[in-house]
């Protein structure tokens, strides 16, 4: 296939490559690679910006508070859609990048119901079918896709608001909001889970690997795909070998004693 | 028009930025304005205006300033002919209405009347039409009306989703604090080098 029918999103991962790597130790896992980490760390500063641009707008109190971090209103109301732009079209590629592994199935379906138990911390190790994303990731994905059209469509219609009819107007602002609620709350539990609900889960971040204890504990799946090894075998194994090392220390730690009183 | 139930004011989301005097005077304050340009569809009359230049709103203040220090505004003081009026609401109603009777009865015009739309409460400037039937022929809209979306979203909706968020955050915090984390499995050991060892004392005495 020649370079120029070459999808353009493809193309830019295979850039992204080139200027970073990733570095996978022994018992961990590539989970995700530069271009992935570059376009989400991209998306998560444009999405911060216009939330907080948007919020300075979005409500007389909070006005005060965050329009002076813009530059003041003025400037804020002239930033906050350059902002969003900017969100729309680093989650474009995000979206291309994702949009296979994101696809919904029944497993997702299946997680979902037992959201209960999840968040409550019931099991302590996730299903057999979680793989590479679990249904609450992809939900997350999947609101952002809406949102983020959502965002567009009202987004272009407020900013361009001389061409727009005053009922329309009135509609795309109150839509507009919606989508942004619609994102915090889902930003706020994502935010979340990255990092203090699930240690270990922020390093696949920022060095885009993660240990395999981690990898099967949390995506049972996608571990026995990478690594074709089954999971709570895994973890078993792991138990045995944490059990036989604390015996080994133990026994050393006795040898030492015996030996001090020598 | 300096509606006694502001459009403009609805929809307007920076602090300070249009405020309606008692009054009745709606004036914007150009160093609060942030140029979002909602007031311009929260508006039935079409009556603020964009300032390309400053990149805000401005409309009409019916000459506030003057009318604090006891003046009448400069388009009254201005008009050669007398034909418009300066006063307090129920005054200026009765000569509207006085001379809407003189069209109505002396100049043949059956229609004349005062439009002051009850839609929204009433305007603070109003005017007497030859044909109230249709102010439309003036620019006028017929029942001026505030899509409602505006008062909902403001007054009901916001606080309400700023709640949620507030409480998004509290949940967040206190799943931390009652439920926890969810470690990789196994869990390592806690380590406690640092603490005294009462196990290893007792394995001493023994041995």
């Amino acid at each position: 296939m020649s370079t120029s029918v070459e999808r353009f999103d493809e193309r830019a991962r295979r850039e992204a490559e080139r200027v970073g790597q990733t570095v996978v130790h022994r018992g961990e896992l590539l989970r995700h690679p530069v271009y992935t980490r570059v376009l989400h760390w991209l998306v998560a500063i444009s999405f911060v910006l216009s939330l907080l641009s948007g919020f300075a707008v979005y409500s007389p109190w909070l006005f005060k508070f965050l329009a002076p971090l813009f530059g003041g209103g003025p400037m804020t109301r002239l930033l906050h859609p350059w902002f969003g732009l900017f969100f729309n079209v680093f989650f474009f590629f995000q979206f291309l990048n994702w949009f296979t592994p994101m696809l919904w199935t029944n497993d997702d379906t299946r997680w979902l119901k037992r959201i209960r138990q999840y968040t409550t911390n019931q099991e302590k190790m996730e299903p057999a079918n979680v793989g590479f994303f679990n249904g609450g990731q992809k939900l997350y994905f999947w609101a952002i896709v809406l949102s983020a059209v959502l965002f567009l469509i009202t987004g272009l219609l407020l900013w361009f608001d001389d061409f727009t009819p005053r009922w329309v107007v009135a509609v795309s602002y109150v839509v507009h909001d919606l989508a942004a609620l619609l994102m915090l709350v889902g930003f706020i539990v994502h935010v979340y889970e990255g990092t203090g609900a699930q240690p270990g889960t922020f390093r696949a971040m920022v060095n885009g690997t993660v240990t395999q204890k981690w990898a099967w504990t949390h995506h049972p799946a996608w571990y026995r795909a990478v690594t074709g090894r089954d999971p709570y075998e895994s973890c078993e194994r792991e138990k045995r070998r944490q059990a036989d090392r604390e015996e080994a220390m133990a026994e050393w730690e006795r040898k030492q004693d015996r030996g001090d009183q020598l | 028009m300096h509606c006694e139930d502001p459009g403009c004011l609805r929809a307007c989301p920076a602090d300070g930025a249009i405020i309606k005097y008692e009054n009745g005077i709606v004036d914007f304050q150009q160093d609060n304005c942030i140029g979002c340009g909602y007031c311009i569809s929260g508006c039935p009359f079409d009556i603020p205006k964009f300032n390309q230049k400053t990149k805000k709103v401005y409309k009409c203040t019916l000459c506030s300033d003057r009318v604090g220090q006891g003046l009448e505004p400069a388009c009254i003081k201005a008009c050669p002919t007398g034909c418009l009026h300066f006063g307090a609401k129920e005054e200026m109603v009765q000569i509207a209405g006085l001379r809407a009777k003189q069209l109505r009865e002396e100049s043949g015009f059956a229609a004349a009347g005062v439009y002051d739309p009850p839609s929204i409460k009433g305007t603070h400037v109003i005017y007497v039409l030859h044909d109230l039937d249709n102010p439309e022929r003036y620019g006028l809209p017929k029942v001026p009306v505030i899509p409602p979306s505006y008062t909902v979203w403001k007054w009901l909706a916001k606080p309400t989703g700023l709640l949620m968020a507030g409480l998004g955050l509290l949940a967040v915090v206190f799943h931390r604090i009652g439920i926890g984390t969810k470690l990789p499995q196994p869990e390592e050991p806690p380590i406690v080098e640092s603490q005294p060892n009462p196990g290893a004392a007792k394995r001493k005495e023994q041995p």
